[in-house]
């Protein structure tokens, strides 16, 4: 078994699976039956000060696949609607009966330094391993000034992370919006306010589906819906490229990362390690399948690494980094052309017209006389985009081969045809 | 071995079916799952909490999360998930009557009439891994604990006695396993119906489950011969006993010591050891006398073996027959028959004369009571008979346990009787097909050797208190708690 044992901004952790600030962490009862199912980690759901908010009914709206599998929620849910002292009383409770495990706090509050400053104090008082600063929810805390309201605007990112920093000496996470135009701007307001690590990303502005009766996006409040925040497996690209991009960056290559967005298997957590991440966490996935999904996260992860000879995270962290590049950096010349095998293939067809009515009329459609249907590229046409290979419903059928053209290794700012080349 | 079946050669007809056809016969019952067919079926499964799948397999394999591994493709994981729960999911994957304990819990039989192939995805998950141990010498996906140095003694190789080594090496216990015959495996070698057990699949599976470590299996040495109880509690730290049902049933019917009068389980067993199933001979007209899955399974498998007429003879009613409808109708669309209410009375041979060629043939036939039910319930004869022309019985009426071995034993209804797999006896553990619990399954079978390896760990263990830090460490949520108050 691997050792998944791993730090983040300086905290040990069992593994590298944390719960995101969300329902899953809104109570006692709720940490300690992950703790039980074997989470390394928790960032306790979101503190305001008091009064609490009240929340609406309904909450969710949801985005299925065909197998009615769940790809994405999205949440007009607000932060904790319980008192402050009564989360703070069962973080205290939890951090003794737990000592091996993570409990991070998460808070947010107007743009007021003192209000900042005061709940940083009142969590941090409690024993949590760091604080992180939610900047990030896309509906209702922002309309009254907080959450992305504060994350969309890099000074203020700078600024409520340098009033936290001030008043604690626990490690402080800065958690992001992805809801902007350059996730750098923001990641690098955090680390200019001292913060120790970004988390990333907090929900995507979204509307998930509209009730055609009721004429009202989802979930439908009394006749009325708004705009929410989007989660799970659905928001994973945007989420693994905004890590990226903070991990390919010089000045935040260094910070550290804890990855969130559409976490659901243990492929997905390697995905975003390779891509520099030092910690992991998830919230749609344990909503939809309970505290046990972390099992195979675990297990798969222990499983893949042995087989890949990795013993420890540390091993494959950030490998796929360094290969992650601008456009500009790839080579132009480089060609590939699809091939079928005709003896896997199935013959249902999708590849030929998916080609023939949006690509490039590339894939050949024959019947033989006994009825046989081949389907057959024709190089000369096929630009080597891959649609079909993609859409293909049997693995490794149709093949990309690289094609030997002869052609040296060339990017774009280096190509003969390159107007600013000219000058 | 299979004396009957060996004297029944002469005078049988000689198995003329090519070949290639009985081979085909004899292939895999269930062809197993192609990678995407299991994808496929896995994506059908809900994922259920607290799953009644899980619930109705005796070894409580959690389904939901192998089947969800299978979809994530952690197919390595997949087959920990089962094997960590019943090391023999290989075998019980293709023998286990998947249509009376996990597939008839699934909750899918309600909304779609067909429940997700659980038997079928278990085994596409273990076969994977055995494919994958094979090509890379994947290290056994399970390790021992720190060694007891205390030894376990196991009578008998088959599922029970396999399944309680294992788990008791991963114990930390070194087990010896001492087995009658000359190949380990029990049923699952010499019983399984051929066509479920393909490519010498027993010991394969046998195999791998060495691969732990600290079991050695002696063949040869049979309990009550060169073996004594005496000398193995002697020897041994504790001892567990899963020689299941050694000796078959007797009718006790005139002509029964003829030799075309034949056990099933020999029958069955010559099939299964048979390198050339063209070299066995089979009756044209077989009579297979019993109501249980071995009934069918012999009937079966004469069918395929080349027997024009194969009828199952059965005193009762179809409904009181102990084998599933699944394997019944199985029976019946190999075309086997079957003849209820018959109560078989005497087996007779007929010697006729031709006078044209002045040559004597020999035929034989069964003589059977009709019987009934009287108004209370209870089976007699109608006084009425017929008889059956036949050249083959096979007697598949139940196994029943040797005691001859374990006199100071307490026995009840013909079985050890067990509590907490403890025998009367201090230190004698037994489980599997020999204990009054005996489900007749392979899958109960393996989840009493599994149970009976804890039960010996616990007996072993007992004057072991735990420190007072393993005792902190095991309950420290409460003591945290009371540390606060
Ligand atoms: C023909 C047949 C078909 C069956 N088909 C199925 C099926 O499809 N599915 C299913 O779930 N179950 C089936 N069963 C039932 C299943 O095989 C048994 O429940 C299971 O094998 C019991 O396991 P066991 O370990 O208790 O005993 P066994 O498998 O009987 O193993 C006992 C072992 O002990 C050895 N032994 C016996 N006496 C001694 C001695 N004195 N000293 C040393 N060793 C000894 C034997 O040689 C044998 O290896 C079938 C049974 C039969 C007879
Ligand atoms: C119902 C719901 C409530 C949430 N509440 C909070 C919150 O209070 N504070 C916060 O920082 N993020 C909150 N989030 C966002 C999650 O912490 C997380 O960033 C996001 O769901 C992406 O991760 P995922 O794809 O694993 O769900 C919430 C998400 C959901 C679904
Ligand atoms: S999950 Fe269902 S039952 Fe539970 S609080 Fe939400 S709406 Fe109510
Ligand atoms: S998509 Fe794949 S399977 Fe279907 S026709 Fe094309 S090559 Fe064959
Ligand atoms: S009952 Fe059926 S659908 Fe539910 S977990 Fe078991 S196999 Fe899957």
């Amino acid at each position: 078994m691997a050792n998944l044992n791993c730090k983040v901004a300086g905290i040990e952790s069992i593994n590298p699976f944390w719960l995101a600030s969300a329902p899953p962490t809104d109570k006692y009862i709720n940490v300690v039956r992950a703790f039980e199912a074997g989470w390394a980690g928790v960032v306790w759901k979101t503190l305001g000060e008091d009064p609490p908010v009240i929340n609406m009914a309904s909450r969710y709206g949801v985005h299925k696949n065909g197998n009615q599998h769940i790809v994405g929620i999205n949440n007009i849910e607000l932060i904790s609607d319980r008192p402050l002292q009564i989360n703070l009383d069962e973080i205290r409770r939890v951090r003794k009966e737990w000592p091996d495990r993570v409990i991070i706090g998460s808070m947010m509050a107007v743009i007021e330094e003192k209000a900042w400053k005061e709940l940083a104090i009142a969590i941090a008082e409690t024993g949590v391993q760091g604080l992180e600063l939610n900047l990030g929810c896309p509906h209702g805390m922002c309309e009254r000034g907080m959450g992305s309201a504060i994350g969309q605007v890099p000074e203020m990112v700078e600024k409520v992370t340098r009033w936290v920093k001030e008043v604690v000496d626990i490690p402080v996470f800065t958690k992001l919006t992805p809801n902007i135009t350059n996730i750098l701007w923001s990641a690098e307001a955090a680390q200019q306010g001292g913060a120790d690590a970004v988390s990333l990303i907090n929900t995507v502005n979204s509307i998930v589906s509209v009730d055609l009766d009721q004429m009202a996006p989802t979930p439908v409040v009394d006749g009325k819906g708004t705009h929410g925040g989007y989660c799970g497996t659905a928001v994973k690209p945007i989420a693994l490229n905004m890590v990226a991009e903070i991990s390919r960056n010089q000045p935040t290559k260094d910070l550290q990362i804890s990855a969130i967005g559409g976490i659901e298997t243990w492929r997905d957590a390697a995905e975003f390690i390779a891509l520099g991440a030092d910690g992991l966490q998830v919230c749609t996935a344990a909503m939809l399948y309970g505290f046990r999904i972390v099992d195979d996260m675990i297990a798969g992860l222990s499983d893949w690494m042995d087989e890949k000879g990795y013993a420890s995270i540390d091993d494959f962290r950030g490998m796929a980094v360094g290969n992650t590049v601008d456009w500009n950096e790839l080579n132009i010349n480089y060609d590939t052309k699809a091939f079928i095998d005709p003896e896997s293939c199935i013959e249902c067809g999708r590849c030929h017209i998916a080609c023939e009515d949006t690509s490039h009329q590339a894939i050949k459609f024959d019947v033989s006389k006994e009825g046989k249907r081949t389907f057959t590229v024709i190089d000369d046409e096929c630009v080597g985009c891959n649609l079909c290979a993609h859409i293909c419903p049997v693995p490794d059928c149709i093949e990309m081969r690289p094609v030997d053209n002869g052609l040296p290794h060339m990017t774009w700012p280096e190509h003969p045809l390159n107007p600013m080349n000219e000058q | 071995m299979a004396l009957g079946l060996c004297n029944f050669n002469k005078t049988g007809t000689n198995n003329n079916a090519n070949k290639d056809a009985l081979s085909n016969n004899y292939a895999d019952l269930h062809e197993p799952l192609s990678f995407l067919q299991a994808k496929a079926e896995a994506d059908r499964c809900l994922y259920c909490y607290d799953a009644p799948c899980i619930t109705a397999c005796p070894t409580s394999i959690d389904v939901p999360t192998f089947i969800h591994q299978i979809r994530s493709t952690n197919l390595t994981g997949s087959a920990k998930t089962i094997l960590s729960q019943n090391i023999m999911g290989g075998t019980c994957s293709r023998a286990c009557p998947t249509e009376i304990l996990c597939e008839q819990a699934c909750v899918l039989n309600v909304s779609e009439e067909q429940p997700v192939e659980i038997g079928l995805l278990q085994r596409f998950a273990v076969d994977s891994l055995f494919e994958k141990q094979a090509a890379s010498q994947l290290e056994h996906p399970f390790k021992r604990a720190k060694l007891k140095e205390k030894r376990i003694a196991v009578i008998g190789a088959g599922p029970a006695g396999l399944a309680c080594a294992h788990r008791a090496s991963m114990l930390g216990y070194d087990v010896t396993v001492f087995e009658a015959k000359n190949k380990a495996g029990g049923l699952n070698e010499y019983g399984l119906a051929a066509y479920k057990m393909v490519d010498d699949f027993a010991q394969k599976e046998i195999e791998f489950l060495l691969q732990i470590g600290g079991i050695h299996i002696e063949t040869g040495q049979k309990l009550g011969e060169n073996l004594s109880l005496k000398s193995l509690c002697d020897d041994f730290d504790a001892v567990f006993t899963s020689v299941g049902l050694g000796l078959s049933n007797q009718l006790g019917i005139n002509g029964e010591d003829d030799d075309r009068v034949i056990d099933a389980i020999e029958f069955i067993e010559a099939i299964r050891q048979s390198d050339d199933l063209s070299s066995l001979s089979v009756g044209n007209n077989v009579i297979v006398i019993g109501a249980g899955n071995t009934a069918i399974d012999a009937a079966i498998q004469s069918k395929r073996l080349g027997a024009d007429n194969v009828t199952v003879v059965y005193r009762r009613g179809e409904e009181s027959m102990s084998a599933t409808q699944w394997e019944i109708d199985l029976a019946r669309k190999n075309g086997v028959n079957f003849r209820f209410y018959s109560a078989p009375k005497s087996f007779e041979n007929i010697q006729t004369h031709n006078s044209n060629t002045d040559t004597y043939t020999k035929t034989a036939s069964l003589e059977c009571d009709y019987m009934q039910l009287d108004d209370d319930g209870k089976l007699t004869t109608t006084g009425e008979s017929y008889k059956l022309p036949t050249d083959m019985v096979l007697k598949a009426i139940g196994q029943k346990f040797d005691k001859s071995p374990f006199t100071e034993l307490n026995i009840e209804n013909g079985k050890l009787v067990v509590s907490n797999y403890q025998t009367s006896m201090k230190g004698l553990f037994a489980g599997g097909d020999c204990i009054a619990s005996g489900s007749d399954l392979t899958v109960q079978a393996v989840e009493d050797g599994k149970q009976a390896a804890h039960a010996i760990d616990q007996y072993l263990s007992k004057n072991q208190y735990l420190s007072k830090n393993q005792y902190l460490s095991k309950n420290s949520n409460l003591s945290n708690l009371s540390e606060e108050k």
